[in-house]
């Protein structure tokens, strides 16, 4: 982190054109941002896309932002691009539906400046709340659709779709994937090259999207599709390859043509780069020089439903999954059903050994915990919750989420929850859980909805002072700008306020003191109507956090009872189990543990709920160095 | 399969570890040899104690950044139990050099689960050639626990396609800004992973 940020707040001097570098999909569109003389680019982060403007930020001569989320992301980029300045913004497939708004009116009015959106969908979900497929967005919004296959190809695809935008004077669309952006390959990389802003021309009837201007100009999104059409047949992006083996031909886009390559080096291969509007010439010369078609598409079956529908016959989701990626482990069996050949069952050694599952986990001495442990030991309650690292509180030990669908969703959910109750609920406490970043994100009008609804839920805004599970960006309430440079830093507390929650309901909380967490949560679900308690303490990730001085577990003092072990923090360790028989004859499972002094970082948690006090500090001679250097007093 | 020329090692760990980092140096040092590298990242939730994996291939031409299951020329494990986990994707001949590290996670502490007692044991018993050996103790001995992943590197040095020395190039390029003394110590951490593993799997 710290590293990260010094770098941020430095721009770098870029490397020089013709240098091979080993890039990440992320940092590729970044270096071709740059070289494609952008003037704007704003993002919120998200996974896998955060990298893009993170990288594009050390480029010198541009404006970067984080944005507060992606539709503001999507109009910063749009009003740049008004003035003639060539514009980007960049987000992971679910900002883009918050940004839809944007989306399908500005795709109306078309670009001035080039502007592009890179939208990266996460192919697999390794960090998502679903795998949605963006090339959508390209046929409801009749906006040209881009995809790379590896780093080299989204630099170049980058830097071409910026022409493309001014020329046809659309936005573009450049699809990416979890296995682009985060795959490092070698990228020759270029010049630089100017683009002075032409300059904001007043034209009401293409700017104002009132009905009348609108309509006058919808006709034009279909033409558009047209000529598109035509620009794809011609376009160096869409390759038919003939191959030699001619039982299956393949159309690909994407990572799916890498694994269609490795898997079938020898199949013909329409690689479709601008694959939307696809380019229907160069599909009827593939369809006719093989003898059966076969449609490979992460995720959904959109190209296959197409061209079928231009009266081309094709194979896709009937023998493909519509779930995960297509990697040659996957095609290689699929294509031996489309030809009717036994499938051979995987070889033993090939199949996985069975390992306990490792997901992932809050920090130690993340103040998340002491929230989670909180609500764990708290009974009649729902708590629904949102995206974030904090979304982990739905796991163990803890259990103490009940929902989570999208950022900003846990307030207006927690709200229905309390409205539609029935008798069966209606002794429960209703409960929401936000980070600070989700808060500013979409967040806010949710608790607005609730104070003017007269709604009763008790928010807990967890407050680690940054976006923290894609990596510890800055926020407005930071105090931070993109470049780790100083910028007004935004008073939650004031905003809980003037979005109607009463003064004397605004609780501000330390998280590492659970006996505060308890009375202060215990409170406010008591009393009617809405109530926030802000639980601040810098994520452990940060600069911001300093860590304590570590605990050790006294090993003669510890009973077994496993308190500790619930708190669910990662440096706790059970040493060994044991179960004994109560007076009451009931049967009580121990836990003896210590702790990887090492990992600790002193919050504290663990110590408030040991019962026979083992739970001491580290002597100081034995405090590992690092802490020693960084550490508080204590 | 175009794969005969490719070299596919994969990297396994957890968060945290420095798994990225150490396949960084070796996809430096394949690109230094003149090959064609592609790498993957994995971020996002990984970096909250969860699995990491980072696939390196280098070859002629490198097409699929994924490594299939059975191919695996050499697995450089980070800890016990996740070299146990990817440990079918070695091919046949390949080798996996594990450092000894137990990181259990909260799910086997609250006794949901178990952790395997002995992991490498486990491959061995698959039929996978493991060398393993205490990347972190070693460290220490050195003086220094951050030297673990340059004793990792160190450790597959020989089992590269190509020669040691490129491999320790590219760490010493990498910290030559902290220093001679830094420099010195990660030679000396990656001599020491190498001997870690020659003296296992020589002869007796």
């Amino acid at each position: 982190m710290a590293a990260v940020m010094s770098q941020l707040s430095n721009p770098l001097a870029p490397p020089p054109a013709a240098s091979r570098l080993l890039l990440s999909g992320n940092e590729a569109v970044a270096r071709a941002v740059w070289e494609s003389g952008v003037r704007v680019a704003a993002a919120y982060p998200g996974t896998p896309a955060t990298e893009i403007i993170e990288s594009v930020a050390r480029y010198p001569d541009l404006y970067a932002e984080w944005s507060v989320n992606e539709k503001v992301s999507m109009e910063v980029a749009l009003g740049a691009s008004m003035t003639g300045a060539r514009a980007f913004c960049a987000m992971k497939h679910v900002g883009l539906n918050v940004a839809s708004d944007c989306l399908m009116t500005m795709t109306i009015t078309g670009a001035y400046g080039g502007l592009v959106i890179a939208v990266a969908d996460d192919v697999g979900m390794s960090s998502s709340q679903n795998e949605q497929d963006s090339r959508y967005w390209g046929r409801f919004a009749h906006i040209p659709v881009l995809e790379p296959a590896d780093s080299q190809e989204a630099y170049e695809m980058t830097k071409f779709a910026f022409g493309l935008s001014e020329q046809y004077e659309t936005p573009v669309l450049l699809r990416l994937t979890t296995r682009i952006c985060h795959v490092k390959g070698l990228v020759v990389v270029g010049e630089r090259e100017a683009h002075e802003p032409a300059g904001f021309v007043k034209n009401p009837q293409r700017w104002v999207m009132v009905p009348a201007h609108a309509k006058a100009r919808i006709p034009g999104l279909y033409q558009r599709d047209e000529t598109l059409r035509g620009v794809s047949d011609a376009s160096p992006l869409n390759v038919l390859e003939a191959g030699t083996d001619r039982s299956v031909g393949f159309v690909a886009s994407g990572p799916a043509y890498m694994h269609v390559k490795e898997a079938f080096p020898n199949a013909p291969v329409l690689k479709l780069g601008f694959s939307h509007p696809w380019p229907p010439e160069k599909m009827r010369a593939l369809a006719a020089m093989c003898d059966k078609l076969l449609v490979v598409e992460e995720t959904e079956k959109l190209l296959e439903t197409e061209i079928k529908a231009a009266g081309i016959a094709c194979h896709g989701k009937d023998v493909l999954p519509s779930l995960g990626e297509l990697s040659p482990q996957v095609l290689l069996p699929a294509v031996d059903r489309l030809l009717g050949k036994a499938v051979p069952p995987p070889a033993p050694a090939a199949a996985p050994m069975k390992v306990f599952p490792r997901p992932p986990t809050l920090c130690a001495s993340c103040p998340h915990m002491g929230m989670y442990y909180t609500l764990s030991q708290i009974k009649n309650i729902i708590v629904a919750g949102d995206i974030g690292c904090y979304t982990l509180g739905a796991g163990h030990p803890w259990n103490a989420l009940d929902t989570t669908i999208c950022m900003g969703a846990t307030m207006g959910v927690a709200l229905g929850i309390d409205k539609g109750r029935g008798a069966v609920d209606k002794n429960k406490r209703i409960l929401a859980v936000i980070g600070d970043s989700t808060f500013m994100h979409m967040g806010m009008q949710g608790l607005l909805d609730i104070t003017y609804n007269h709604g009763n839920v008790t928010v807990l805004l967890l407050d680690n002072n940054t976006t923290g599970m894609t990596g510890g960006q800055a926020t407005p309430a930071s105090g931070k700008d993109i470049h780790g440079k100083e910028a007004p830093k935004v008073d939650l507390v004031k905003i809980v306020e003037a979005l109607g929650v009463p003064n004397e309901r605004i609780q501000v909380v330390d998280p590492y003191e659970l006996p505060v967490l308890f009375k202060a949560v215990r409170e406010e679900i008591k009393i009617e109507g809405p109530s926030v308690i802000i639980a601040r303490r810098p994520c452990v990730l940060t600069d911001e956090f300093k860590p304590f001085r570590p605990y050790l577990v006294e090993e003669d003092k510890c009973t077994g009872c496993g308190n500790c072990v619930e708190v669910g923090c990662p440096a706790i360790h059970v040493t060994h189990r044991d179960k004994v028989i109560k007076p009451s004859g009931k049967e009580v499972d121990l836990a003896f543990v210590t702790i990887d002094s090492q990992a600790c970082t002193g919050c504290g948690l663990c110590v408030q709920p040991c019962a026979p006090d083992a739970i001491q500090h580290v002597p100081r001679r034995d405090i590992p160095i690092h802490i020693v250097k960084t550490s508080h007093a204590s | 399969m175009s794969q005969n020329d490719i070299t596919n090692i994969l990297v396994c760990g957890i968060g945290g570890q420095g798994v990225m980092t150490a396949t960084e140096i070796l996809a430096e040092a394949a690109i230094a040899e003149g090959h064609d590298v592609k790498k993957t990242e994995v971020a996002g939730m990984a970096q909250r104690g969860g699995v990491v994996t980072s696939h390196l291939r280098f070859g002629r031409k490198v097409l699929s950044p994924q490594i299939e299951p059975g191919t695996v020329q050499v697995l450089l494990g980070f800890e016990g139990a996740e070299a146990l986990r990817w440990s079918h994707y070695l091919r046949p001949d390949g080798l996996a050099l594990v450092n000894n590290a137990k990181l259990v996670p909260p799910v086997v502490e609250l006794g949901l689960f178990d952790y395997p007692v002995d992991p490498t044991g486990q491959m061995r018993a698959a039929g996978h050639r493991v060398v393993s050996f205490d990347a972190m103790s070693i460290a220490r001995d050195l003086g220094e626990v951050r030297l673990g992943n340059t004793v990792m590197l160190g450790a597959i040095a020989d089992y590269l396609p190509f020669a040691p020395d490129v491999l320790l190039a590219c760490i010493v390029k990498r910290f030559a800004r902290k220093g001679e003394q830094v420099v010195d110590a990660n030679r000396r951490a990656f001599a020491a992973g190498r001997e870690a593993v020659a003296k296992q799997l020589a002869p007796a």
